[in-house]
């Protein structure tokens, strides 16, 4: 177990860049992520957070004309090492994407599918108890356990981003990455996720990329300023928002001209 | 920081706040100046218009806590811009307290001069009350202008007024001991001066403020302390 005071390092980045074609989107960034933590990725459109995010899943290597240097390790490991089985490592690092995307399935095979590919149950009693297990952690077994059968995408936004965080800790990852993962969401189904998070972060390493300056404040331990692809500032949530060291991260959570 | 804000109702915001704090401000000024004017020029005839001036202090203060209360709930304001807001706040409610004082002093001034035979035989003020009304007009400026250092200041020059009320203080005790019909008189003087030199307390901590506005954090050194006379205190 890691405690606040103490914690453990789970996601550690070094000098990490990324081109696509001749462009730069990340200028050598150095940042350690801690273990049952939420960090917060902040800072404008544009200044590479959500390539940031994909370089923790390698999800960089499927598009065209991306090139990823510098290292990231997971747990002391090597996510970029030849020997790495990309589909387990994206089963380890789970991701949630802004707009809900259930697929076209049942919610049970929505759920079942990860574990299905990743042969995780031995029987269907198993791959029962496993689909339950993720809906619960996602808070939305009680809203649908009558109706399992029922297809993804009847449900409602919130409901759907809650199934699509159930369809990623099926798995059974480590980390889950969100890339703002309420930002379709009304205020309700906002509060909903956050407060799932609160819970996910316990076991799960946690990171998520949010405009919401308020959202950022109220559900991370940690947060990161990028800013045209650097990363300016990263630190306690409480010091990034109450006194940050840096004017460039002032201005922008201020609201202000730059 | 003299970036503006993209929306600039929120500026406009910030500036109302300010605004009302410097109003504030001066109104505590004035009312104090004219406590002790009336004091020094044995003059009764103001007096009546201090205490009833009191109240303009208490809405204005009212009026501040209510746009703050607005401004946080419609601009979710954070950083530098969330402690403006609570520092203002803050000095608002330490300038309502100088305007109580006063109140005060401008009633304890009556009572006096309705009361005093011989003027030779008092202590005079004048001294205290000048460095203290100073240092408010110093911290207001360093308020207006977002200046930590002036405000430090402010908060050094308090240790030469604890050191003069306490050697007023003595004064005072002697003039007692000299002749007991001037003791009542004497007592007022005393409460005045424990008056002045709380305003002078709360003038620190509105440079307190000030840093923190600025900052983000409060002053660490301990505030040089000199009152030796700590005497029996008194609540106004
Ligand atoms: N698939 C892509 N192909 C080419 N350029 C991209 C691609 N994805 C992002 N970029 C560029 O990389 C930079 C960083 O983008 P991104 O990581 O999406 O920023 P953010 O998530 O902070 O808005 C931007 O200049 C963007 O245009
Ligand atoms: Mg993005």
């Amino acid at each position: 177990m890691t405690n606040i005071e103490n914690p453990k390092v789970k996601i550690k980045a070094r000098n990490m860049t990324v081109h696509y074609g001749d462009a730069q989107a990340l200028h050598g960034i150095d940042l350690d992520l801690n273990a049952n933590e939420v960090t917060a990725l902040i800072g404008p459109s544009g200044c590479g957070k959500s390539t940031f995010l994909r370089c923790i899943n390698r999800m960089n290597d499927v598009i065209d004309g991306c090139r990823v240097g510098g290292s990231l390790s997971i747990d002391e490991q090597d996510v970029y090492d030849a020997a790495v089985d990309v589909v387990e490592l994206r089963a380890r690092v789970g991701m949630v994407f802004q707009k809900p995307n259930p697929f076209p399935k049942s919610i049970y095979d929505n759920v079942a599918y990860g574990p299905r590919i990743h042969g995780m149950a031995q029987d269907r009693a198993s791959l029962d108890a496993l689909v339950e297990r993720s809906l619960k952690r996602a808070g939305l077994w009680q809203e649908v356990k009558d109706r399992l059968s029922a297809s993804g995408t009847s449900l409602s936004g919130g409901q759907q981003q809650r199934l699509c965080i159930a369809r990623a800790i099926a798995v059974n990852p480590d980390i889950v990455l969100m890339d703002e993962p309420c930002s379709a969401l009304d205020p309700i189904a906002t509060a909903v996720i956050e407060e799932l998070m609160e819970e996910l972060r316990r076991d799960y390493t946690i990171v998520i990329v949010t405009h919401s300056m308020q959202q950022a404040a109220r559900i991370s331990q940690r947060t990161a300023y990028f800013h045209l692809g650097d990363l300016v500032e990263h630190g306690q949530t409480e010091t990034i928002f109450t006194t940050p060291q840096h004017q460039q991260t002032e201005a922008y959570i201020s609201g202000k001209i730059g | 920081m003299t970036d503006s804000h993209i929306v600039s109702s929120f500026d406009r915001d910030l500036a109302d706040l300010n605004r009302l704090v410097a109003r504030l401000g001066g109104l505590a000024e004035q009312q104090f100046a004219a406590a002790i004017d009336a004091l020094e020029n044995r003059d009764v005839s103001s007096i009546d218009d201090i205490i009833a001036g009191d109240s303009a202090l208490d809405r204005l203060e009212q009026e501040l806590n209510d746009r703050a209360i607005e401004v946080i709930a419609t601009r979710a304001p954070m950083a530098r811009d969330l402690r403006s807001i609570l520092s203002a706040v803050k000095i608002a409610s330490v300038l309502e307290r100088v305007g109580d004082y006063a109140k005060n002093i401008a009633k304890r001034s009556r009572v006096i001069i309705q009361e005093e035979t011989n003027r030779s035989d008092t202590i005079s003020l004048a001294r205290i009350a000048d460095i203290v009304q100073g240092m408010l007009r110093q911290v207001l400026d360093a308020y207006a202008t977002g200046n930590a250092e002036q405000a430090m200041d402010v908060w050094a020059r308090d240790q030469e007024v604890d050191a003069l009320y306490s050697s007023l203080h003595g004064d005072v005790l002697a003039v007692i001991a000299k002749g007991a019909e001037q003791a009542s008189v004497s007592s007022h003087f005393l409460f005045i001066a424990k008056n002045i030199e709380r305003i002078g307390d709360h003038t620190t901590a509105v440079a307190e403020q000030v840093y923190f506005q600025v900052h983000g954090s409060m002053p660490t050194d301990e505030r040089p302390k000199a009152d030796l006379a700590s005497g029996p205190s008194v609540t106004t």
